[in-house]
Order: structure tokens, then sequence, then C-alpha cells
């Protein structure tokens, strides 16, 4: 564990609710409660993996601990700053340390810059760089990614998904930031170029002490790259603990499923495992369940759970899970929330 | 021995781009037999789907050309055949089910009217009658209410219960084939388990074959007896699914294999990586398509494209001048 290290950001009972708007004045009706009181810390030099399925709020998290997303509530502490409560001008000055990679190396990158101008964008936003400065700083960040720098002058056309998403990787590390949210960079990807991808982000992370919030519903992936892993369902954290905990010895019914759905690449696997396979679909985050927002699909819920909303309660050191039917083997602990 | 459903032979299928003919399909050969779950790997753009819409002519012409080969189903070439033909050959004995389940149901039809149309186009059957097969079709798939859903538009399902959808449309008509394009990509994991599951049950119930594509290396694992690999627009290894991921003969199936994180390797290490990146097939390849990503490459593989050829144990085929086992040309 990395217990030792200092943590770089902490995350405080953040909420983002998005309105919901209806009727000829706009009046609101009700929310879509998309992140709904989510805590957890990252210490420097880590990967903390957030998984989910679509929908459970984990790249609204990731977006609204950016500013990307005004948060409703909550606390964002970053290198002593609550970046949450930052004046615009304050918080402009804080994204140079935090950067994101986002999803899709298509969407993400403006079609009519050249590569030297969307990797230098940054420098001259922040004006720290000009003219000849900018183009080595270009080359310097293309050589960084495995690129060619004699690439700065095309188009991002001209390139493939992967080499797509290494120029997003260049931009992000063109203020040398600590911190990056990579938010799914690998999910748009085929299979043999995410594994190039993924070994770039970490060989980045070993060279530049770089720490990442490694946003991704690709279990397996997010198990290699993460030091800890949080799992998310319909806007709270259920289970947070480091990546073996989390993989070896998941407590939180969900996390099991989840863990569960998997598909393995072995034959084999299917004979000498039986599934557990979850009925029905995610409710809506507009309108959660009472109590526990995962009873509805629940192997083992009961009357108890539609109650009372269970909070993370630390089971064993540093294992975190939200269910009312796994309690500590000492007493209570009531740790966040 | 089971009888064989569907035998293409040599398929070649061609794309006119405004940057060049893209030469999708480059002599594509494979047997499907009664009650067989046959898995298409491959990468974006290696083919896969594109040489199952071929088949059952349903590759937009122009720009699409199906430049060469058959495609036999019980006997008969899907490819001569005029559209009277082969519009009673789809949906009725060969049916298919898309990766978006959304794109593939009309927004503005109500779910029992469209489960209703081909019921009544290809079984003869009265409006009556297919609202009754309809509403088992969805307790089938499981999909609670049935009845009551029938009159609600595709938005007002979710996109697995669309997917089931689409499933219990495409088995209608009790087809003989159910060719799966990616039908759980677009879907979360738990989701993507129950589809599967679903499948593998009604497979077993019904007793159909199956062609499921994909790039997923794990669903393939999970439902398929036997599996193809593509790239650059052929396939290239094709075995039983267990041999496959024992031993498997190409080295682009290995590098795949080997750059998915394994999930009980306790220790971080490097994840393996195939170097560079798919072919963009604007030429016809003349040479192994994979060559120039080989680690294994000998000057062989620069001048002829080797073909599928039997090694190993039975029914294992691959398309490869070198024996990996070795490491020599074979």
């Amino acid at each position: 564990m990395t217990t030792d290290k200092q943590t770089l950001l902490r995350v405080e009972d953040l909420v983002k609710h998005f309105p919901i708007y209806r009727g000829v004045i706009r009046r609101k009706v009700g929310a879509v409660r998309a992140v709904d009181g989510v805590s957890f810390e990252i210490k420097q030099g880590e990967t903390l993996g957030l998984v989910g399925e679509s929908g459970c709020g984990k790249t609204t998290t990731g977006r609204t601990i950016l500013r990307l997303y005004e948060p409703t509530s909550g606390h964002v502490y970053f290198k002593g700053q609550d970046l949450a409560h930052l004046k615009p001008e304050e918080m402009r000055k804080a994204r140079k340390d935090i950067q994101i990679i986002f999803q899709d190396p298509y969407a993400s990158l403006n079609p009519r810059m050249t590569v030297r101008e969307i990797i230098g964008e940054p420098m001259l936003a922040f004006g720290i760089a000009s003219g000849k400065e900018i183009d080595d700083r270009v080359a310097e960040l293309l050589d960084l990614v495995s690129l060619d720098h004699n690439y700065a002058s095309r188009y991002p056309h001209e390139f493939s998904g992967g080499q797509r998403q290494r120029i997003g990787v260049a931009r992000a590390l063109a203020m040398n930031p600590s911190f990056i949210v990579c938010d799914e960079p690998i999910s748009a990807l085929d299979v043999s170029i995410q594994a190039q991808i993924v070994n770039l982000l970490e060989d980045l992370q070993k060279e530049l002490n770089l720490t990442y919030l490694f946003i991704a519903h690709d279990l397996s992936m997010v198990r290699h790259i993460s030091d800890r892993v949080a799992v998310m369902y319909l806007g709270i954290i259920v289970e947070i603990a480091n990546r073996k905990d989390v993989y070896v010895n998941p407590l939180h019914p969900y996390t099991q499923a989840l863990l569960s759905s998997i598909p393995v690449a072995d034959p084999k696997f299917y004979e000498e495992h039986q599934r557990i396979i979850l009925e029905g679909d995610v409710p809506s985050p507009a309108n959660p369940p009472s109590g526990c927002r995962f009873r509805t699909r629940c192997p083992i819920a009961d009357e108890h759970c539609a109650e009372v909303q269970p909070v993370l309660r630390e089971i064993t050191s540093g294992h975190f899970v939200a269910c009312l039917k796994v309690t500590p083997i000492d007493d209570q602990k009531e740790v966040i929330n | 021995m089971a009888n064989q459903l569907l035998n293409v032979r040599g398929l070649e299928t061609q794309f006119n781009t405004p940057e060049g003919i893209v030469h999708a399909v480059n002599g594509v050969s494979f047997t499907l037999d009664e009650g067989e779950s046959l898995g298409v790997v491959g990468e974006s753009g290696c083919g896969k789907s594109v040489t199952m819409l071929s088949c059952l002519k349903l590759v937009p012409i122009p720009p699409g050309k199906i430049v060469a080969g058959n495609a036999f189903f019980k006997g008969e070439d899907m490819l001569t055949m005029d559209s009277d033909e082969i519009r009673k050959v789809r949906g009725a004995q060969i049916s298919m089910i898309f990766q978006d389940p959304m794109t593939s149901l009309n927004p503005v039809m109500s779910i029992g009217n469209q489960m209703a149309e081909p019921l009544m186009l290809h079984m003869g059957i009265t409006k009556e009658q297919a609202r009754k097969r309809s509403i088992e079709l969805l307790e089938m798939v499981g999909i609670p209410q049935a009845a009551d859903r029938l009159k609600d538009y595709p938005h007002q399902y979710s996109g697995g219960m669309r997917q089931r959808v689409m499933i219990a449309m495409a088995l209608s008509c009790m087809p003989q084939i159910l060719i799966a394009d990616e039908p759980t990509t677009a879907l979360d994991v738990t989701i993507q388990a129950q589809i599967v599951d679903l499948v593998k049950r009604l497979r077993e119930e019904l007793g159909m074959a199956i062609i499921w594509i994909t790039h997923d290396l794990g669903v393939v694992a999970s439902i398929a007896n036997r599996v193809s690999v593509m790239y650059g627009g052929f396939i290239i290894e094709e075995s039983p699914v267990k041999d496959l991921y024992a031993e498997p003969l190409h080295p682009y199936t290995i590098g795949l294999l080997n750059s998915l994180p394994k999930i009980n390797r306790e220790e971080r290490q490097r994840l393996y990586s195939i170097n560079g990146m798919p072919p963009m097939l604007f030429k016809k390849p003349k040479a192994c398509p994979f060559a120039p990503r080989c680690e294994f490459v000998k000057d062989h593989c620069w001048q002829e494209n080797p073909v599928l050829e039997s090694y190993g144990r039975g029914g294992h085929r691959v398309a490869c001048w070198v024996d990996v086992t070795t490491g020599r040309e074979r």
C-alpha cells in the first residue's frame, strides 16, 4: 500500500445533480442525481481506478473534479486548495496542474487544427511559451508519446485512433500536470492498440511521477493499471479498496456480480465457474430506489435494505464497503460519509 | 456428422470510396453446420461484418461490390439469387441482429407492430395470431409484462431490453441460422452477461446455428464451439474453441491473447502489445497482411500470402509460413 505517500487529491461528499425542467415556464421538477455524495482520496503517484456501468456517474465525477461541471455541493481538495470553491480565474490557474484525457479520440481533437496547434494551445493559453519554444516543446512531447515529431504539421484525420489518443495524451502533458483524469481513454480503441496506450500511460506515470484517476468500464484493464479501485453504482461508491482486495475478495454484492460478468478469454473457465447474472437494469438516477440503491437487483437484499441507506464502512484495513449485509469483524468503525 | 447449412467459398468484397478501392474481404471460405456456434473474431476493419453482410446480400451496391465467391445455403448459392428469393431466406431462415439496438429498431413504430411485420410476411399468419406469437416471443427472451409492453415504443425500452426485442424478432420465424453482429458491444457488462446467457439458452432450446461476430475474445470463449480469427480481409486461423485459446498458432492470435490483461496475474507486468496498426486495405494484399507487425516474420512472408492449412490437432487451421513453436519456416 501507499500509506507513506502524501494525499494529492481528496474528494469529500461531492454531489452533482442535473436539474430536470418541465413545462412552459421551465419549472424545475426534479434532478438527475448523477453523483450523489462521493468521497475518496488519491495519493501522490497512485492510480485510482473508477469503475461502474454506464450512467453510474463515473465520468460526471471526473468532470466535476475538474469543474468542467459545476459541483452542486462538496469539496475537492487538491494541493491544499478546495477546487470546488475557487474563483474562475484561480480555477483557470489550477487547471495547469490537472488535465484530462477523453474517451473519444475522434471527437476530442479539433479537426481544423494541426497537431502543433492542438498540443501547443495550452502553452499559448497560459502564456508560458511562444514561437520556437512551443515548436521545441511539441517535438519533445511527440517524442514522449512515441509519435514522429515530423507529424506536427499534420491534421487529426491523418492519424489512426491509437495515434490520435497519443496526441490527446501529449496535449494533457503539455503543462507538466501532476494529476490526470483518464476518462475511458482506451474504450474506443481496438484490442491490439489498447495495450499500447495503457503501456504508454504506465511508462509516463513512472517517468513523470503522475497521479491518475482512471475511469473505465473495462474491469480487467482497470485491474491491470490501478493501485486502488472504487466501484460506483447509481451515483455513489459502493466499494473502495486496494486492487487486490477488490478483485480477489470483493465484498459488495454488486462488485461480486460485476466481476463475475467479465468475459474471460479462456473456454475452460466457463466449464469450471458459475457466473452471477444480475436481473433487470440499472434504475434511473432521477428516481433512485429508497435505502440501498442496489437492492432492486441485489440477490441478498431484504426489507431492511429498502429503509436504510448504507454508508461506506471500513471492513478490513483500507477496504470500505457500503452494504448493510457486510459488517466489520471488529466493532463498527464509521468512516467517510 | 451434422448437416452443413452454410458453405462460403472464396468470397471477395470491395468498396469504392473517394480515396480508392477498399479490399474489405479478400477470399474468405468457411462452413457452418447445423446447430453449430461459430465465433468470428477480429478488430475493426478486418472484414468480419462485411463477410456476413455479403453472404446475405446486405452490402449496399454501390459503393460495395461482391467481386468473387459463392455462399451456399443448403446447396443454393445466395449470391446468385434474385431479390425475391433472397428475401425468403433473410429473416425466415437466416436472421441477423446488430450492434446497436436503438438504430436497428424503428423509433416511430410500436414494438408490437414491428414484431408482427415479419411474422405476417414470412409465416402468413393473421394480425391477431401475430400478436399472440409476439407475446410468447417476448416472454421467451425475458421481458416482463410482455402483453402490456407491445404497445410501447423503442425509446421506452432500455438498451438491454431493446437487444432482447431484437433477438425475439430475429427468432420469430424460427431461423436455422442466427448471425449476431457484436450484439453486446453497446451494452454494460452485467447486461452483456444476461444477453450471452439468453442466446446460449435459446440455442440449446431451439437448436439453431449461431455465428457470433465480435472483437471480444472473452465473449467468444463463453459462447462458441469453433472460432475464426480474421485479419486484413482474410481468415488467418480457425480452430475448435479450446485449441485456439490453449495453443494459438498464428502470431496475430497469440498477440491478441497476450495483450489482454490476465485476470489471474498477481504482479503488475507490462502488457504485451502488437506494434503498428491494422492495414488500410487500399491494395489487395499480395503477401501476408500481418507481416509488417509480426515478430516471427521471415523473407517468405513478404513475398507470398499463406493459405489456411491444417496443422496440429483436428480442425485447427492456420495461414502462416512460420511454425510459432519453433520460430522457423514450416
